[in-house]
């Protein structure tokens, strides 16, 4: 029953991803690629960064890819349900309750506790995604087996990102070609 | 008649906004208030601020919750379904496209060399968004905060703790921090009377 695992798995990722963008990306990982298996860490990869160069949601976006992938077009409606059932029923209750009583200062207090959990969960995923970046296809992660050329794509793009303001998607676009340059120049590929 | 001419308009603005809006939930739902609130007239300032406080502080995603707040807003249920389906058409589109091309070209040379050196990219995307909302979190100088901060750090990167399980954690500590603060107060006002 993959369609009812996709839709339970997804249905998950709606359910407990608070705060929009990359805090559904840790939740991603650990179904699709660590639960399931039905991604590798590169694959997933690859979807993070279609994700930000398309318009739409990254837990829309990874239903519908991982959804294709695993089991075609009725793979990737079962997923997309499950992914936005749990907003539907929780935020049309909650819209409801608001119109009619108009006051969600506890709502908001208690979900002041979670924002920090959020950043964390963030940076443990970006974590696994910076390993897979600097070390390619290495199997042992040492300093010797880092891939040079990443560290430096991975340092220019957080300085022209910090210091410089760029645009995420100019600054992924630029790492990109800037890899092909090399490979070029090197020999490599 | 004109229910059904509102739930089309619904239908076209929010299929427009999410095809065309790139940058994530936040973006969007900025969009959403330009559209409805200063375009359309259909919502109030005020009270579109508070559907927008629910849509992200609800579980999912940002454009989806917005999408689902204006809709109920608007027309009730039939307009929830209208504009879910208007926000989650494009990029289940967009991306059932992509997923079939991405098996095709993923094993040419200068594809892979190119989405090599995006990971590297994301990274850095990622690594500066964390440390944006990292530094929030410091500055506000909360023990709690920080300290739930570091502790489901280590939850998920060191022990592989499901995330499931810290967000229900930080949900209680949150529900726990909320009664505690009110107890106090409520003790405050007793001892100041």
């Amino acid at each position: 029953m993959i369609y009812l695992q996709l839709f339970l798995s997804f249905l998950q990722i709606g359910a407990f991803s608070f705060g929009g963008g990359y805090a559904a990306m840790p939740l991603i990982q650990e179904q699709v690629v660590a639960i399931h298996g039905w991604l590798t860490v590169r694959e997933f990869t690859d979807l993070v960064t279609i994700s930000q160069m398309t318009p739409g949601p990254i837990a829309v976006n990874a239903a519908t890819f991982v959804g294709i992938r695993v089991a075609g077009m009725g793979g990737a409606a079962a997923a997309t349900a499950g992914c936005i059932l749990p907003s539907c029923l929780i935020v049309s209750a909650l819209a409801r309750l608001y119109l009619k009583y108009r006051k969600l200062a506890a709502f908001q207090e208690i979900l002041g506790s979670l924002r920090p959990a959020v950043v964390a969960m963030i940076a443990s995923a970006g974590i696994t995604i910076l390993a897979s970046a600097l070390w390619q296809e290495a199997a042992v992660k040492t300093i010797a087996t880092l891939k040079l050329d990443s560290v430096f794509l991975f340092a220019v793009g957080v300085f022209l990102l910090k210091v410089k303001n760029k645009n995420p998607i100019f600054v992924m676009l630029l790492c990109g070609l800037l890899k092909i340059v090399f490979c070029r120049l090197t020999g490599m590929g | 008649m004109k229910n059904k001419k509102k739930l089309w308009k619904l239908f076209l603005s929010t299929l427009y906004l999410s095809t065309f809006t790139f940058g994530g939930g936040y973006v969007i739902v900025t969009l959403m208030k330009k559209k409805f609130v200063d375009e359309y007239h259909w919502i109030d300032a005020e009270e579109m601020l508070d559907l927008v406080a629910i849509a992200q502080s609800s579980p999912g995603a940002i454009a989806v919750n917005g999408a689902i707040v204006a809709g109920y807003k608007l027309a009730g249920i039939p307009g929830v379904l209208v504009s879910i389906l208007g926000t989650v058409l494009p990029p289940f589109l967009i991306l059932s496209v992509l997923s079939v091309c991405y098996k095709l070209f993923a094993k040419n040379v200068w594809i892979q060399q190119l989405l090599d050196g995006m990971q590297c990219g994301v990274a850095a995307v990622i690594a500066a968004v964390v440390w944006d909302m990292g530094k929030e979190v410091v500055e506000g100088k909360n023990m709690v905060s920080i300290g739930i901060m570091a502790a489901a750090f280590s939850a998920t990167c060191f022990f592989h703790i499901n995330v499931i399980f810290v967000v229900l954690a930080c949900l209680a500590a949150g529900i726990l921090r909320f009664w505690v603060c009110r107890l106090r107060n409520q003790k405050k006002e007793e001892e100041g009377r």
